[in-house]
C-alpha cells in the first residue's frame, strides 16, 4: 500500500474499495448458488416422484432412516429440511474456499451482519411454514417459504453483492405467484429455489470470479 | 471559484489514514483487529496512524473488556465525518476540473 499520493482519481477508487470491502461480504461465491439450486431441484424431484407418489411412500420410509410415520407432510418437511441443510453447507464451503483463495478472513463483521439480517426473516418464515404444516395448510407452504426467503435476501442484500437483492425480489414475485396458482406450488418452488439459484449463481460466478 | 485544493485535508494525504476513515464511514465502529485485516498492516504501523487520527479528533477510541479480553474500538467523530466529506468533495472537484 502506497503511503503518499497526489492522484485524486486513485484516492477515490481506494476509498470506494475500502468502503465496499469493509461493509460487504464479498466472499459469497456464485458456485454456492449453483449448488443450492441443484439441491433444490433434487429435493423437488424427490418430493414429486417419491413422496407425492404415495404408492412409493413405503420405500421412501426406509430411505429416511426407517421413520415409522406415513404422513405425507412429514416427509415433505424432512425433504425440505435436508435440502436446506445441504445447500447451506455448500454455501459455506464455496464461500470459505473463495475467501481462502483471496486471503480474506471469513468471520468478519460484514459476514455477521449478513448472517443476522438473513436469518431473522428466514427463521420467521421457517417457523410459519411449520405452523402451516401443522394446521394442514400444506398448499401454501411453497408460497410462504419463497416469500420469506425472498425477504431474507432483500434484507441481507445490503451486505453483499447487489445481485442478491434482485434474487430476493424474484423469489418474492414467484412466492406470490405460487400463492395465486396454489396447485402449481411445487413448480414455483422448483423454479424459485432451483432454477433461479442456478441462474444467479452462474451470473455472479462469471461477473466476479473469472 | 475557490481553489478546491484548499479543501484537501492534509491528514488524509496518507492512503492508510484515508483507508481507515473510509472504513469508519460505513461501519459504526470497528475494532483494531478488523482494521488490521482490512488494511493489511502491522500492529505498530496501524497504531501510529490511528494515534494521528485520534490526536486530530477525527476518530475516538474506546477500550472495554469483552469477557477478559481487552478490545479497542474506533469510531469516526462528527468532526472527522465533516472533514472527510470536504476531502471527498475536493477530490471530486479536482477530477472534474
Amino acid at each position: 500500500m502506497e503511503t503518499k499520493n497526489t492522484n485524486p482519481q486513485e484516492d477515490l477508487i481506494a476509498i470506494r474499495n475500502m468502503m465496499e470491502r469493509s461493509s460487504k461480504f464479498l466472499s459469497l461465491s456464485g458456485l454456492s448458488g449453483v449448488f443450492a439450486g441443484i439441491c433444490a431441484l433434487v429435493g423437488a424431484a424427490v418430493a414429486l416422484f417419491f413422496i407425492l407418489n404415495s404408492a412409493q411412500i413405503t420405500t421412501t420410509a426406509q430411505e429416511v432412516e426407517g421413520v415409522c410415520c406415513d404422513s405425507l407432510k412429514f416427509y415433505l418437511a424432512i425433504d425440505a429440511f435436508v435440502v436446506l441443510v445441504v445447500a447451506s453447507l455448500g454455501a459455506f464451503y464455496f464461500s470459505f474456499r473463495k475467501s481462502r483463495k483471496a486471503h480474506q478472513p471469513i468471520w468478519t463483521k460484514s459476514f455477521r451482519s449478513l448472517l443476522g439480517h438473513l436469518l431473522i426473516p428466514l427463521v420467521t418464515g421457517g417457523v410459519f411454514a411449520i405452523i402451516l404444516l401443522i394446521r394442514d395448510n400444506v398448499q401454501l407452504v411453497a408460497s410462504v417459504t419463497l416469500i420469506f426467503y425472498g425477504l431474507s435476501l432483500v434484507n441481507a442484500g445490503k451486505f453483499t453483492f447487489g445481485e442478491i437483492h434482485y434474487l430476493g425480489l424474484t423469489e418474492i414475485v414467484l412466492g406470490i405467484l405460487a400463492g395465486i396458482f396454489v396447485s402449481h406450488g411445487l413448480l414455483f418452488w422448483a423454479v424459485g429455489f432451483g432454477v433461479m439459484h442456478i441462474v444467479y449463481g452462474i451470473v455472479m460466478y462469471y461477473r466476479y470470479e473469472r | 471559484m475557490k481553489n478546491p485544493i484548499s479543501n484537501l485535508q492534509k491528514v488524509f494525504e496518507s492512503r492508510i489514514r484515508l483507508g481507515i476513515m473510509s472504513a469508519l464511514m460505513v461501519n459504526e465502529t470497528l475494532d483494531f483487529n478488523a482494521l488490521k485485516e482490512l488494511l493489511e498492516l502491522t500492529d505498530g504501523n496501524l497504531a501510529s496512524h490511528l494515534k494521528a487520527l485520534e490526536l486530530q479528533e477525527i476518530i475516538v477510541v474506546s477500550k472495554q473488556f469483552v469477557g477478559r479480553k481487552p478490545s479497542t474500538t474506533y469510531k469516526a467523530t462528527e468532526k472527522g465525518k465533516l472533514l472527510f466529506g470536504q476531502h471527498l468533495n475536493a477530490l471530486e472537484q479536482l477530477i472534474n476540473r
